[in-house]
């Protein structure tokens, strides 16, 4: 945990969008998985950062894993940001996709929240 | 060897443990406990060993690489080796991600192959974690360094034969097994031994010693939180109940909302309170998941961050935020609220909207 009042970041500072740095410095990613009816599942990953083409990763996702999946855009998401929905239990695959500096995006992995069970 | 047994005993600790199957109370019978510590150990992602490193971990580290020296110059095989990594990797808690990748760099070595150490057949493996590179480091320096060790323990034994002064009952004893009861005084650690000890059964004794003398020592982490063990019932066939929320909620001085909220945001569902003050959870969940967000549970709203007890309070202060007070070391920090985050609409609800 780090300590949240000691930053040396300005808040009111205008994100660049390249990097998009400044607005995410404590931002997650966030790697959810539901539960359908059956044995079936959902991953659900908030929170990729803006700099990074959404449609193209879940292209590449989708033929890496196997399994579709859709977008769902900021309007339906209800202000969570563009969340990349996958069918099935990807959480791990995604993380490593994630991570991985070759054939991912070469994330930080600290960034990476993997939540449910 | 006394170094081993300590090293597994070590092991098979854990931060956030479920007690064993004799506390549980079977309300319908319907659930068993399988859950052996060392299972656990292997499930569990999170450890705080794998967080801060404390003087114990240095300790297991150096053992285990006493460990795996010794394996390697027994059998010199490539699988041993690495099966001796696995083992180790208990302490640091490999997630399963880990550990599968790491099946994936075996079978790779296995094509290529090579029978050469697995060691550096892992280290070029892309997606280890830093925790487990680190760890791969260590065992390796420590390796050339018992190497060394051994060598000048030789060169020792050399000169003291050359001298002609060999001791009466250790001539013929290796220098490298050094035997003995700590406790009673006896072999190595005798009185009027004058032997000298090696390094490592000493840093075995001071740690032991301090195990003993401070047995309430944090950096130690000898005792495990317990809880008891969530029960799960199936209630048809789309809800699960978990039966003992208020006990464990009682146990870890946590409101049964806030643990609820916890449990219904992570595991991407929603429920209800039935009038036995049970927990119905919408969809199907095993013990084992149940306990798996529990551990996070725990590690994240319960224990001390700076002590690791979980001796702590949680209270709301002032401006909304969520504050972890410390019993034992008087700590305070803030907790994330908690964020049921983007889920998606699953089943008849989404057809009715759309259609």
């Amino acid at each position: 945990m780090s300590i949240e009042n000691l930053k040396t970041y300005d808040p009111f500072a205008e994100a660049d969008d390249d990097s998009g740095q400044t607005k995410q410095t404590q931002e997650y990613i966030h790697i959810r998985i539901q539960q359908r009816n059956g044995r079936k599942t959902l991953t659900t990953v908030q929170g990729i950062p803006s700099r990074f083409d959404h449609k193209k990763i879940l292209k590449v996702v989708k033929k890496i894993f196997a399994c579709n999946g859709t977008i769902i855009s900021d309007t339906e998401s209800k202000g969570m940001g563009e969340v990349i929905q996958l069918q099935g239990d990807q959480r791990l695959k995604i993380k490593e996709f994630l991570i991985s500096k070759d054939e991912g995006l070469g994330l930080n992995e600290k960034t990476i929240k993997v939540h449910g069970f | 060897m006394d170094a081993e047994q300590t090293t597994q005993k070590r092991a098979s600790r854990k931060s956030v443990a479920f007690t064993d199957e004799k506390l549980v109370v079977d309300a319908d019978g319907n659930v068993t406990m399988v859950a052996s510590p060392n299972d656990d150990t292997k499930e569990t992602a999170m450890s705080h060993t794998a967080r801060t490193p404390p003087l114990s971990a240095a300790l297991e580290a150096f053992t285990d690489a006493a460990q795996a020296h010794t394996e390697l110059s027994a059998a010199d095989s490539a699988p041993a080796a690495a099966a001796a990594a696995t083992d180790n990797g208990d302490g640091l808690d490999l997630s399963l991600l880990k550990k599968k990748k790491k099946k994936v760099a075996k079978k790779d070595d296995d094509a290529e192959g090579g029978d050469e150490a697995a060691a550096p057949a892992e280290e070029g493996a892309i997606d280890l974690s830093m925790k487990k590179k680190k760890k791969k480091k260590v065992v390796k320096e420590d390796d050339e360094f018992a190497k060394k060790l051994e060598a000048l323990n030789i060169e020792g034994k050399e000169g003291d034969e050359t001298a002609g002064a060999a001791p009466a009952a250790g001539a013929a004893a290796d220098e490298s097994v050094q035997d003995g009861d700590m406790e009673k005084g006896t072999g190595i650690w005798g009185h009027d031994e004058s032997k000298p000890i090696n390094y490592e059964p000493l840093l075995g004794r001071f740690f032991a010693l301090l195990a003993q003398k401070n047995p309430d020592h944090a950096s130690t982490g000898t005792r495990s939180y317990k809880i008891p063990p969530p029960q799960c019932l199936r209630e048809g066939n789309k809800k699960t109940i978990f039966a003992n929320l208020a006990e464990i909620c009682k146990r870890m001085k946590r409101a049964d909302e806030h643990v609820t909220s916890y449990l219904f945001a992570e595991l991407g569902t929603s429920g209800s309170v039935d009038g036995a003050r049970r927990l119905v959870i919408k969809g199907r969940f095993q013990q084992k998941q149940i306990e798996n967000v529990l551990r996070t549970y725990i590690i994240e709203y319960v224990t001390c961050k700076t002590c690791r007890s979980p001796n702590t309070d949680l209270s709301k202060g002032e401006n909304r935020l969520y504050f972890i007070t410390c019993n034992s070391c008087g700590s305070r920090r803030s907790v994330q609220a908690i964020k049921t985050g983007f889920s998606a609409q699953v089943g008849k609800r989404r057809k009715m909207q759309q259609g």
